[in-house]
């Protein structure tokens, strides 16, 4: 069902956990579908300095979770808006296409997390 | 690395007995049971056993049985059947909001056909309550069709009393026995049922043959027509290997029955207890008594099912979830939404089936890694660390 990849994702997710004075915090899903990931992000210079995330999820959304956090990592904060959720599916290589919609939405909460850091900092 | 099957009520493996009489049958076997030629009534003296040996197991006649191809044909055939053959009675057939698919979504297929039909709400503990059946009943009601034991939680229905309920105003009554035939005693008369679903895969037989109990005098249209096998109600050549190994496997479930009763119940309650003094935040699933022996279903707070199904995956343990992620519909257990559980504790279920595969160093060894699982799913779970920015 998942790629290697994709299993070493899961069973060993990067950069798993919070972040206690995060610049911002970007949250998607619900308990209804039955997936949520929670982004913590924080900005240094314009810099994505820290990324770390916690998930409620499938074996796709932890993978996914961890995957868009080593490519958000150290990236501009331009850099980071600009990462789709296709980019991190591809970058693990590729996932079930039940999964792409639903479990697929790391990019998304990162988005929202800087979102979030660009409210609060009036960015 | 151990492997450990918990998937008993998904499948089982063949029977050892099982497959060397497939086997033997197979070799010096291959007659059509309806030739009159002596290869022919070979193999149909060899389905007549069967057909005695499925009727043994759930005290029936052998003219009362019916061989399909799979529990969810059989269930057609009696949902479908009765529809077609007491269309002029009426319309309203009865059944329950935690029914199988196969007979959830054949009953969805006569709604589309001018059909009524009432789903039946169940407590927390998935019991329909046989008041609830009573109320529902109309004139134009036709069929009765509630499951002996669900599938997912276990829990046991209370079948006499409906269908006692359900003769009092002459309307039939089917039950889907796949998950109980071989595993609990069922009996037909003790029961009081019209029609009931047997499958040989669930009790260490071939997959691709199931049966019908049809009582006798109760009348049904077929729903596959053609050469008017099985006595028409189910045409086609007889899958005479597969029905030859279901026969063996229900005699070997009858004559084993209480010995596998009691082993499983008991591997099922050292596992229910070893869970419940290890982990924390766990809800046991179903009910406490009326429940198959050989069933436990929990939901973990904060986790998610298909993510435990891998982690239990990888170290060789098979089991199942009714969360959204681990169906193929996206969708979680209809069941476990009917017995009220909220959204997060159906993603966070697990369901674990035992029977003969297991010992009791599986149950032991599922309690050393299991809690180190949830444990570690949990500590990322959003909803476990509510850390407030």
């Amino acid at each position: 069902m998942y790629n290697e990849t994709v299993m070493d994702h899961f069973q060993n997710p990067r950069n798993v956990g919070e972040i206690a004075d995060a610049s911002g915090v970007g949250e998607v899903g619900n308990v209804v579908c039955g997936d949520i990931l929670r982004v913590y992000i924080k900005v240094k210079d314009d810099r994505l300095e820290d990324v770390k995330y916690m998930t409620f999820g499938c074996g796709a959304a932890v993978a996914s979770g961890s995957m868009m956090t080593t490519l958000a990592k150290g990236k501009t904060v331009e850099e980071a808006m600009q990462l789709t959720n296709k980019d991190v599916a591809q970058a693990l290589g590729g996932l079930p296409p039940q999964k792409m919609h639903c479990s697929n939405l790391a990019a998304d909460a990162l988005h929202k997390a800087i979102e979030d850091w660009q409210q609060k900092t009036g960015q | 690395m151990r492997k450990v099957y918990l998937d008993h009520a998904g499948t089982t493996p063949l029977h050892p007995e099982v497959y060397s009489l497939m086997c033997e049958f197979m070799k010096n076997n291959f007659g059509n049971p309806s030739s009159i030629h002596s290869y022919g009534r070979e193999a149909k003296k060899w389905v007549d056993e069967a057909r005695q040996q499925v009727a043994d197991l759930i005290g029936a006649d052998r003219e009362e049985i019916i061989f399909t191809g799979s529990g969810t044909e059989a269930d057609n055939l009696a949902i479908i059947g009765t529809a077609a053959a007491r269309r002029k009675k009426g319309n309203h057939i009865i059944t329950s909001s935690i029914e199988h698919p196969a007979v959830l979504n054949t009953c969805k297929y006569l709604e589309k056909n001018g059909f009524e039909v009432t789903y039946l709400p169940v407590d927390g503990y998935g019991l329909v309550d046989p008041e609830e059946l009573r109320r529902a009943i109309r004139h134009e009601t036709i069929l009765v069709t509630i499951m002996h034991a669900n599938n997912e939680i276990g829990t046991i229905e209370p079948i006499e009393e409906l269908s006692s309920i359900a003769r009092e105003y002459g309307i039939l009554f089917h039950t889907d026995a796949v998950q109980t035939a071989g595993k609990i005693p069922v009996n037909v008369k003790d029961l009081g049922v019209d029609l009931l679903t047997l499958s040989s895969h669930k009790i260490y037989g071939p997959k691709g043959v199931g049966a019908l109990y049809k009582r006798k005098g109760v009348r049904l249209e077929p729903v596959i027509h053609g050469g008017g096998q099985e006595k028409k109600m189910r045409s086609g050549t007889e899958n005479t290997a597969g029905i030859v190994g279901f026969g063996k496997a229900a005699e070997i479930a009858a004559r084993d029955l209480e010995s596998e009763y009691n082993r499983t119940l008991e591997l099922r309650d050292r596992l229910v207890q070893g869970i419940n003094d290890r982990i924390p935040d766990v809800k046991y699933n179903g009910h406490p008594e009326r429940r198959l022996p050989h069933n436990a279903h929990f939901s973990f707070s904060y986790v998610e099912g298909e993510s435990m199904l891998l982690s239990l995956d990888m170290k060789g343990i098979a089991a199942s979830s009714g969360s959204a992620c681990s169906s193929s519909n996206l969708k979680g257990s209809h069941v476990l939404e009917a017995i009220g559980l909220p959204y997060e504790l159906i993603h966070g279920s697990l369901r674990m089936t035992l029977g003969r595969m297991n010992d009791a160093a599986d149950i032991d060894y599922v309690l050393e890694v299991l809690p180190e699982i949830v444990a570690r799913l949990r500590s990322f779970s959003p909803l476990a660390n509510k850390l407030t920015v």
